[in-house]
């Protein structure tokens, strides 16, 4: 239930963000739209469906692909936050995108490589 | 040999992983990027000799337990589109190595992190995996998109924030196909959205996120708004390999979770009908090549669509085949229209005129591309069109063969429309010189579509056992599965 409540929290603020003018507010609703996303997965999970991950785990450990999911999901977003950002920064000083470009290629394919590793 | 999956997706990888160690290498750049594809090629043509009698290979990597493992597998359908792609992402390497285009030392690595990205999509088996590919595939798309900075910034913006939508969703559909089942795996949904119907509405949210990502109306308009501004050549290679990872990952997901249960199809036909006429009427009124080219990419999924939505063996295996070859042709078209802008510094209709007498060897593809897309006869086109409204008419939707024969001539319309206003009539305007060499990788292509035309038999075979693989999914459960 909690979890249900902070997902549709989440969402609104999102979709309220992404409605308004302003790049800043667009990207701010993606991150938000991000961490109800990543709520959802948690919660996704249940052990009821499957044995634990490890012998002599307990009864009450955690489903750990759903964690995984979350944890590759984040790297992601993170990565694609910050071209972004980069994106927006280009656009305010006319002309000097060259060196912008460069960073956020880098920083983009962290993003990807890093989308791989599960 | 299915230990050799991996590569499609690992080998493009781990170059353009070298080559963003060597920035200002061109040579290298090229001749490794040219190279990794090649081997690609090959090796998705031995899958593809591998699959053709309707084995399916699969792969867990690290031997893990099928429950854990990142499963990759390979049926027909997959193989086919990995070779295709493969011969796309080569065409579109060629054109860029022969102007220079690719200077930007991102170039060629983002275009092999991408095509990993879209093979490795064709090959996964499991919802989660997909999800990362299909990221994998779209990262390095953000940064293509915008090379160059300029006014592409904002098609770039809109295209960044349509596309990360569309992957939040997709992303909320695979945490909620987890939540109700308990698994992500293709080889473990298998009908589950036929019999329950809350799976049903979770893997719809999957669907709708696909439908998006493949530019399905009413979901398109991102499309024509953005791609044309993307660099000439990157916009070939977007044609050829982001909206289709989105329709092949569309017909997967339908005929494996939903085992093409029919109380669906009506909603997939009607959306690939809606498609057809508002993809081919849009393009009508526009007025460069590259958009009303983009705009004929809308019209077209919907014919794909429409073989999905009747879910028969003869409509799956036209699908398979039309997709198959439209990807060629689109392509084709892209390049040639890239090859416009290389030479010429535009691609407005207006400003253009008797190309014909400039550039012969790019008419002559463009015409053979154009009256492939048209669906004129002896072109692949006509093979594809005519299987598929045969399936559509055997299965009595009378309304649906209007539809494809009546967009089919509009879009007719509209490649006369490119070719009596840039390739007929007088020289007009600046007389650019195009190297043979940007010409050759289109004209390539255009002769790969026009030999499937009257030698269709090969691919015929194989978008049957496709079809049969999509329409039984057994022998790729039972692979994906480990029994």
């Amino acid at each position: 239930m909690t979890a249900a409540v902070a997902v549709g929290v989440l969402v609104a603020a999102a979709v309220h963000l992404l409605l308004q003018r302003g790049q800043l507010r667009v990207i701010l609703g993606f991150v938000l739209l991000g961490h109800a996303v990543n709520v959802l997965l948690l919660s996704a999970g249940g052990l009821d469906r499957r044995t634990p991950a490890f012998d002599g785990a307990g009864e009450d450990t955690a489903d750990p692909l759903p964690q995984a999911f979350a944890l590759t999901a984040i790297v992601i977003s993170f990565g694609i936050t910050l071209y972004l950002l980069g994106l927006l920064r280009a656009d305010v000083p006319a002309g000097d995108g060259g060196e912008e470009e460069t960073a956020d290629g880098r920083s983009a394919a962290e993003g990807g490589e890093g989308g791989d590793e599960r | 040999m299915s230990r050799l999956l991996i590569l499609p997706f690992a080998g493009p990888l781990l170059t353009a992983a070298l080559l963003f160690a060597a920035p200002r290498r061109h040579t290298a750049h090229r001749v490794a990027g040219l190279a990794v594809t090649a081997a690609v090629l090959a090796l998705a043509v031995a899958l593809l000799v591998l699959t053709r009698d309707g084995t399916v290979l699969a792969e867990r990597i690290g031997g893990w337990h099928p429950l854990v493992a990142i499963g990759f597998a390979a049926d027909a359908f997959s193989a086919l589109m990995v070779t295709v792609c493969a011969l796309v992402v080569l065409a579109c390497l060629a054109t860029t190595a022969a102007p220079g285009d690719d200077h930007d030392p991102l170039f060629v690595p983002l275009v092999l992190v991408l095509s990993a990205g879209a093979y490795g999509a064709f090959l996964t088996a499991d919802l989660f995996n997909l999800f990362v590919l299909v990221e994998v595939m779209l990262v390095p798309s953000y940064v293509l998109v915008a090379l160059g900075g300029g006014t592409r910034l904002g098609a770039a913006r809109v295209y960044v924030a349509m596309n990360l939508l569309a992957s939040t969703i997709l992303l909320a559909g695979v945490g909620l196909v987890y939540g109700v089942t308990g698994s992500v795996r293709l080889g473990d949904l298998a009908a589950a959205a036929r019999t329950s119907p809350t799976v049903g509405v979770a893997a719809g949210v999957v669907l709708l996120a696909l439908a998006v990502k493949s530019a399905v109306v009413p979901w398109h308009d991102w499309l024509p708004r953005t791609y044309p501004e993307a660099p000439p050549v990157v916009l070939a290679l977007f044609s050829g390999l982001l909206t289709k990872v989105g329709l092949y990952a569309l017909i997967r997901v339908y005929a494996v979770v939903y085992d093409g249960d029919p109380a669906y199809h009506w909603v997939i036909g009607t959306a690939a009908m809606l498609s057809m006429v508002v993809g081919v009427l849009g393009a009508l009124g526009e007025a460069t090549m590259r958009r009303v080219l983009t705009f004929h990419m809308v019209s077209q999924i919907g014919y794909v669509l429409l073989g999905l939505a009747l879910f028969t063996a003869a409509s799956l295996a036209a699908a398979v085949f039309y997709l198959v070859q439209y990807i060629l042709v689109k392509t084709a078209l892209f390049l040639c229209a890239a090859a416009v802008h290389t030479g010429h510094r535009t691609d407005r209709l207006d400003r253009l005129g008797g190309l014909a007498t400039l550039h012969p060897m790019l008419a002559l593809a463009f015409a053979g591309a154009a009256l492939s897309l048209a669906g004129l006869p002896p072109f692949s086109g006509f093979v594809a069109k005519f299987l598929l409204i045969r399936a559509v008419g055997d299965a009595g939707q009378w309304v649906a063969v209007t539809v494809a024969v009546g967009v089919s001539l509009l879009t007719l319309a509209s490649m006369l429309k490119i070719w009596g206003a840039a390739f007929w009539g007088e020289p007009s305007g600046s007389d650019g010189a195009v190297p043979a060499r940007v010409v050759l990788p289109a004209l390539t292509l255009t002769i790969v579509s026009l030999l499937l035309g009257p030698v269709a038999q090969p691919l015929l075979g194989l978008a049957d056992t496709a079809a049969a693989g999509l329409l039984d999914p057994d022998a790729y459960l039972r692979a994906v599965n480990g029994r």
